[in-house]
């Protein structure tokens, strides 16, 4: 909250940090969110709901995103969605009852030139066939590709820390470590 | 046209070793553009991207320096830098941000400078998460460097930067949508007027929105100078630019070209570009510029990559993203997808784009699925007309944001083009290409 002249601003990096302790939104984190910011659990929800990755419903430990926009369906991205289907046992949308997967039809992941593509967890895993397709399973099922691919709801590894330039902060100060500092954007009177 | 040997600008580092690293970005010339804009004023380096007639590459094209002249006055002004990258068939910014995140930070910075912004936001979709990581971590290395922050570089200019993650929404690309979201609400477009971002933007406050490969040029313009950026291209289309390129071509992927100086012709065929089309098809169609862009068929393989040429034939450059597809594909079946993803990404506030993206949906996919009848090309021009009247472009608004009128653009160009492929799968009851 630190880092927004305005501490609604927050909402989604929040969202994605309790993705990331819970795997979704439940409705008890709603109205924690809710209370952290001063909004009513409705206005999160609300917002919250409008976003494909922010998840109110359970989702598996692996969210594996097959996009099927128009370079992926030219390169057979909705015949590779029908397997992962079989292959998964599951509907797109549908997660599969050991909670480890969660198969999700997606738009235009900005990986057209690895038609079709592919995403687990948000990362990256390239231009698959069926049979890698599989061999990805397995891995995941695995845990042998937990190093790149975190569980679902960890997005950013790498924390975000407060400002501290605008927020007035002792000259020549080193960097906060964390978010002790007041909410920035003193000098706009602003602070919400 | 030959391909021109003008060097790459933004994507010079792409195949350099630890690229995203301040060390590599330092030994390759990293931060001696922000470095000098410093020693600059404000709008000295302002009127550099003025005399680099440095396009906006989000989609629009608006001049970025023009842009900048825009902003109203006052106390606080923020800077937003748009990675919200989700135009299907456009991945460059993914590119960008994965092989070169410094630069992305130093054009951001250089642009808070120029503008004189208290605070700076980079906005990156969502489903970046590598690039979210990779990009924070290049924040965190450019105020450790003393780029960013407080008195940076001794030169008395203070600036925060804060990366800020999407949630998966392709109307956040719009730039007041993404003002929204980036205030934490859903994605709505704002009306403008009287909501232009320079004078009522983020917080009410006076914004300026620039794309990700915008701000990642103005290194370069600042070292070079504007004059040098404009010598390259023609016209109105300076510098280079990236395309990005996808579909049924044999070396699908991002290139980096002198704008006006290459053709379609070159993108797709030339053998260090796209090298043709697979499996020794023919091209039939093509996506000039996002899916947003109506299309265009094998007599505009000749067209410069311009974006006056191609605004002069009808459609757009956008986001320089070009799809191909060839004589095995099935037009009704690919705009139908496109007409998909619209219907999924309209943000439901205008009837217009709401409830016509999912008639024409309905109406394409009973084509596609051999349930069409005769009277629906007529009833899917209508509809489309509703939504775009005279379905000329630039498209006429009859919705907030130019989401809905783009809906459109795919359906018009397949009938117009291949009117009797429709017939087709109505005739036969189905899709001849399944």
């Amino acid at each position: 909250m630190e880092l927004y002249p305005e501490k609604r601003s927050a909402l989604i990096p929040i969202c994605h940090i309790a993705q990331a302790e819970h795997g979704w939104l439940t409705p008890e984190v709603i109205e924690g969110i809710a209370e952290l910011l001063g909004l009513t659990p409705a206005e999160v929800r609300g917002t919250a709901s409008f976003y494909e990755m922010l998840r109110t419903e359970p989702t598996g430990r692996y969210l594996v995103s097959i996009c099927t926009n128009i370079a992926c369906m030219l390169d057979g991205a909705y015949e590779l969605l029908e397997h992962a289907e079989e292959r998964l046992g599951i509907a797109v949308g549908e997660t599969s009852s050991d909670g480890m997967f969660t198969l999700e039809e997606s738009e235009c992941l900005a990986g057209c030139d690895m038609a079709p593509c592919v995403q687990v967890n948000y990362r990256y895993v390239g231009k698959l066939d069926s049979a890698g397709f599989d061999s990805l399973v397995g891995e995941l099922a695995a845990g042998e590709r937990d190093a790149d691919i975190p569980p679902h709801g960890v997005l950013i590894r790498t924390p975000r820390r407060a400002p501290r330039a605008v927020a007035g902060a002792p000259s020549g100060g080193g960097r906060s470590a964390g978010g002790e500092q007041a909410a920035s954007s003193g000098a706009a009177g602003q602070v919400s | 046209m030959a391909l021109t040997g003008a060097a790459p600008i933004v994507s010079a580092r792409r195949d350099l070793e630890g690229s995203r690293t301040l060390e590599a970005y330092l030994a390759s010339g990293g931060y001696e553009g922000l470095r000098k804009a410093l020693g600059m004023s404000p709008e000295e380096v302002a009127a550099e991207v003025d005399a680099a007639s440095l396009l906006g590459r989000g989609g629009a094209g608006f001049p970025a320096g023009r842009k900048w002249s825009m902003l109203a006055k006052s106390p606080v002004r923020y800077l937003v830098v748009n990675g919200d990258e989700s135009e299907p068939a456009t991945f460059k910014d993914h590119l960008l941000v994965e092989s070169d995140p410094h630069q992305i930070v130093e054009g951001t910075l250089i642009a808070a400078y120029a503008v004189q912004a208290t605070q700076a936001f980079i906005y990156l979709r969502g489903e970046f998460a590598l690039g979210l990581e990779l990009l924070q971590q290049a924040v965190d290395e450019a105020y450790e460097h003393g780029a960013a922050g407080r008195d940076i570089f001794g030169s008395g200019f203070s600036i925060d930067v804060v990366v800020h993650p999407g949630a998966g929404a392709y109307i956040c690309g719009e730039e007041t949508a993404l003002l929204e979201s980036l205030e934490g609400k859903r994605g709505f477009p704002r009306i403008k007027p009287p909501y232009f971002p320079a004078a009522i933007g983020l917080y009410g406050k006076p914004t300026i929105v620039n794309n990700v490969e915008t701000v990642s040029n103005l290194p370069w313009i600042v070292i070079h100078g504007g004059k040098a950026f404009a010598s390259l291209g023609e016209g109105s289309s300076t510098g280079t630019r990236l395309f990005a390129l996808s579909g049924h071509v044999r070396r699908p992927g991002v290139y980096e070209l002198e704008m006006a100086k290459t053709t379609f012709r070159d993108l797709i065929y030339a053998p260090v570009l796209g090298d043709g089309i697979r499996h020794g098809h023919e091209l039939k169609a093509f996506v000039p510029g996002g899916v947003s862009a109506p299309w265009f068929g094998p007599e505009q393989l000749d067209m410069p990559l311009s974006q006056d040429e191609v605004g002069k034939a009808g459609s757009m450059l956008g986001s320089g993203s070009v799809v191909v597809m060839d004589d095995h594909d099935c037009v009704v079946r690919a705009a139908w997808r496109i007409t998909h993803f619209f219907w999924r990404e309209s943000c439901g506030q205008c009837t217009p784009c709401r409830e016509g993206s999912g008639w024409l949906e309905k109406l394409m996919r009973r084509i596609e699925e051999g349930q069409g009848r005769d009277e629906d090309l007529d009833l899917l021009m209508d509809i489309c007309d509703n939504i775009a009247p005279g379905l000329t472009w630039p498209p006429q608004q009859t919705t907030i944001c130019v989401l809905g009128p783009s809906i459109p653009s795919s359906i018009a160009s397949a009938i117009r083009m291949f009117r009797d492929e429709f017939l087709v799968h109505v005739k036969e009851g189905g899709c001849p290409y399944a």
